[in-house]
């Protein structure tokens, strides 16, 4: 019976099977609830917590918790975009997100989310961090002060390369992506262009050299439709 | 030889006032003068107090991203940051000539550029000073009071500016702070339809180009012998110019003449500026005071923007500018234009020019073309100069193996401008306010001579690092009680308890 088991996401029936998460079966349903560190590929990592709801009175992250029969999903509720809000302000102040010089802008998946939940302004003080640029590599730089900690090419580098390139380490807000090489650049690791890892950053830390501002104003991922009908940066970046 | 207002010989005891901040310019600026007990002037100096330190905070960033980001240094003239940075990273991925749609596309959007920013200044910023007179009471002398008395006119520069900020959106992607150039091209063409909505109006735009420049020679001339005095200076001037000595406003050899009109050096590759010119610090003004090297410091100063390119080239291209040049120059009989509010009058004639240029410009095929990209061999050092609509504009990069910037140094154009826009305020107090009791009116003309500079003082405040700084502690009459130096080098100085004579 378990195909026949639905929970509501305001207001409107999802069906789901046995072991899905809220996530899974709000985007198999075509609904969308905004994320960042989520990737269909890959196991949940529930670090962004953007994607929180209100599943049956409680907060939880839609990408961890499972869905269950007759539960009640608030996610477009006022309060639940407010508390995005904040989440996301969170994530631009403790990094250095220049949106106007990136050559992200447009095709940003942070700064998307950002658009569709309405945040104005980062409201909380900036953290302004001063990690260098790392431009060893290449075909690839990493601007380690726009990474969110989403740890997608953390995964995409062990489950998918088998390299095991990155990884997060310190501690609170101390943590920080990390290479495996013996300097700890990125151009004396085993990384290639090729690789899964480099095709998952949500946002503009990992990017391609030789491809900066090539895409009009207009004409961007995000410029024409938002996040909710476009979908992730990884999935078009895929396509 | 900068006049003996820049610092005065006794300054214990004189009475200070500021006019701060000037207004009806771009960004934040301040002047200051001392007067002794008959209201003589003996000081006069236009600080800029506003620093941002942009050549110091993109030492590390990726070069490509340089065109995007050093533009923010100003929302008046973006796209002359926008076109010289990439100019200069056209040079680091090995690019010397452009594909012709590259090129076109991007002299496009500066023609649009500099159209917009000369109707903006003219309009907006300076009409009310020349339209109602410089005692005009304060609450009316701004564009609200030109809308109200002069519809017509307010309307239309409000449309030329548009027009202009239009040209700009359809080759970058928006009016203020786009992306359209890119290192070694551009990454849009103009399609059918935008060229065809720009030529629905152009013919309109130099019909009210033409009309501007008529009635700044009738404003001229109504005033002239005041006009030809106004803070007038005799400056050195510096310009682009083309192989053919014609007016060039994207891409030239650089021309200097001196105040008679002699050449100084011409067709100058611009990747030697630094041969030809260095900047000189004052304690008292985060701008630096750039000079022609081979004359130093003291007579080496020099004038940019409309007044010095109009006076420098041989000729323009374009025949109803060209036509006016010839009646602007014929004015100096035989030697430059100097008179200080003769930059609006060469201001529109550049105006005209632009609105001619994009004309032009819009019925060549080459603008809808497919190649908008090159690549080279890469390089470490990168220098783009251009015109910007207030002057010459120098944009140096040099970057590591990675691609990170290393080094960077701007001049821009109100840069270049500073000795001669303090030079000109000097005059002023002299001639206008010199042993009189200061009021509001007497003030503004102090304004007025800096804003027929048009300056720039947010593009003007982009260095950090090496500037150095004095602060002084001063008693009740002045004598100086202590002195703290910022030395070039970053070390601060505590030079202790002197004397007032320094």
């Amino acid at each position: 019976m378990a195909e026949h088991s639905t929970f509501r996401l305001d207001g409107r029936p999802i069906p789901f099977a046995p072991g899905q998460t809220i996530m899974d079966a709000a985007l198999a349903a075509g609904a969308y609830i905004p994320h960042l560190c989520h990737h269909p590929e890959f196991a949940p990592h529930g670090s962004c917590r953007v994607c929180v709801v209100c599943a049956d009175g409680r907060e939880v992250s839609a990408c961890t918790a499972p869905a269950a029969k007759d539960m009640e999903v608030e996610s477009q509720s006022e309060s639940i975009r407010a508390l995005r809000v904040s989440i996301l302000q969170m994530l631009f102040v403790e990094g250095n997100h220049v949106c106007p010089a990136c050559e992200k802008s447009g095709a940003c998946q942070l700064q998307a989310v950002a658009y569709d939940c309405g945040m104005l302004e980062p409201h909380f003080t900036h953290f302004f961090p001063r990690r260098a640029v790392d431009a060893s590599h290449p075909d690839v730089i990493l601007d380690y002060n726009r990474c969110i900690l989403c740890e997608l090419c953390v995964r995409a580098s062990r489950d998918q390369d088998g390299k095991r390139v990155f990884a997060i380490s310190g501690r609170g807000i101390g943590s920080r992506l990390i290479v495996d090489s013996p300097t700890g650049r990125l151009g004396d690791s085993r990384f290639a262009i090729t690789d899964k890892a480099a095709h998952v950053c949500p946002v503009g830390a990992i990017l391609p050299r030789r491809g900066g501002y090539r895409v009009p104003i207009g004409e961007r991922l995000y410029d024409r439709a938002p996040i909710s009908r476009v979908g992730d940066v990884a999935a078009n970046e895929e396509a | 030889m900068p006049s003996q207002l820049e610092t005065a010989s006794h300054p214990q005891g004189l009475k200070r006032v500021a006019i701060e901040p000037v207004t009806r310019v771009e960004g934040h600026g301040k002047v200051t003068l001392l007067l002794d007990e008959d209201d003589h002037v003996q000081q006069a100096r236009l600080h800029i107090v506003e620093f941002r330190g942009f050549e110091k905070f993109i030492q590390g960033r990726p070069f490509w991203e340089l065109p995007v980001l050093v533009q923010r240094l100003c929302g008046i003239c973006p796209v002359s940051h926008h076109l010289a940075a990439a100019k200069a990273c056209d040079r680091l991925v090995g690019v010397d000539q452009l594909t012709s749609t590259a090129e076109k596309v991007r002299r496009l959007m500066h023609f649009g550029q500099i159209l917009q920013s000369h109707a903006l200044h003219f309009f907006h910023l300076s009409s009310p000073d020349l339209l109602f007179g410089f005692d005009d009471p304060v609450a009316h002398r701004n564009i609200i009071g030109v809308l109200d008395a002069h519809p017509d006119i307010a309307r239309q520069g409000v449309l030329l500016r548009k027009y202009g900020q239009e040209v700009i959106r359809i080759t970058s992607g928006k009016r203020i702070h786009g992306t359209g150039a890119i290192p070694g091209g551009v990454n849009k063409a103009v399609s059918a339809s935008e060229r065809d909505l720009l030529q629905a109006d152009i013919g309109q735009v130099v019909q009210w180009a033409v009309d501007g420049v008529a009635l700044m020679k009738r404003l001229f001339g109504a005033n002239a012998a005041a006009f030809q005095r106004f803070g007038t200076i005799d400056a050195n001037s510096l310009s682009l110019v083309r192989p053919d000595g014609e007016l060039e406003l994207y891409h030239g050899g650089l021309r200097a003449r001196d105040a008679t009109g002699s050449v100084l050096f011409d067709h100058a590759d611009v990747a030697d500026y630094q041969d030809l010119l260095a900047e000189q610090v004052k304690p008292w003004s985060y701008m630096k005071f750039p000079f022609i090297r081979a004359l130093g410091p003291e007579a080496g100063w020099y004038r940019v923007g409309p007044l010095a390119r109009v006076g420098n080239c041989d000729a323009i291209d374009t025949p109803l500018a060209e036509r006016e040049r010839q009646e602007f120059v014929a004015m100096g009989q035989g030697r430059p234009v100097q008179a200080t509010l003769a930059t609006h009058w060469a201001r529109l004639i550049e105006l005209l020019h632009c609105a001619e240029a994009i004309e032009r410009l819009l019925q060549d095929p080459d603008l809808g073309g497919r190649d908008l990209l090159l690549q080279g061999e890469p390089r470490r050092l990168g220098i783009g100069v251009i015109e910007a609509p207030r002057g010459t504009l120098f944009h140096h990069y040099e970057i590591d193996a990675d691609g990170l910037v290393r080094k960077a140094n701007l001049i821009v154009s109100t840069t270049n401008n500073n000795q001669a826009m303090n030079e000109s305020i000097r005059q002023v107090a002299l001639d206008e306010l010199d042993g009189r009791r200061l009021t509001e009116p007497l003030l503004n003309r102090i304004e007025v001579a800096i804003r027929a500079y048009d300056p720039c003082l947010s593009c003007a405040t982009h260095a950090l690092g090496k500037m150095p700084l004095e602060l002084e502690l001063l008693d009740a009459d002045g004598a100086v009680l202590d002195r703290l130096r910022k030395r070039a080098d970053g070390n601060i100085v505590d030079d202790g308890h002197c004397s007032a004579a320094s």
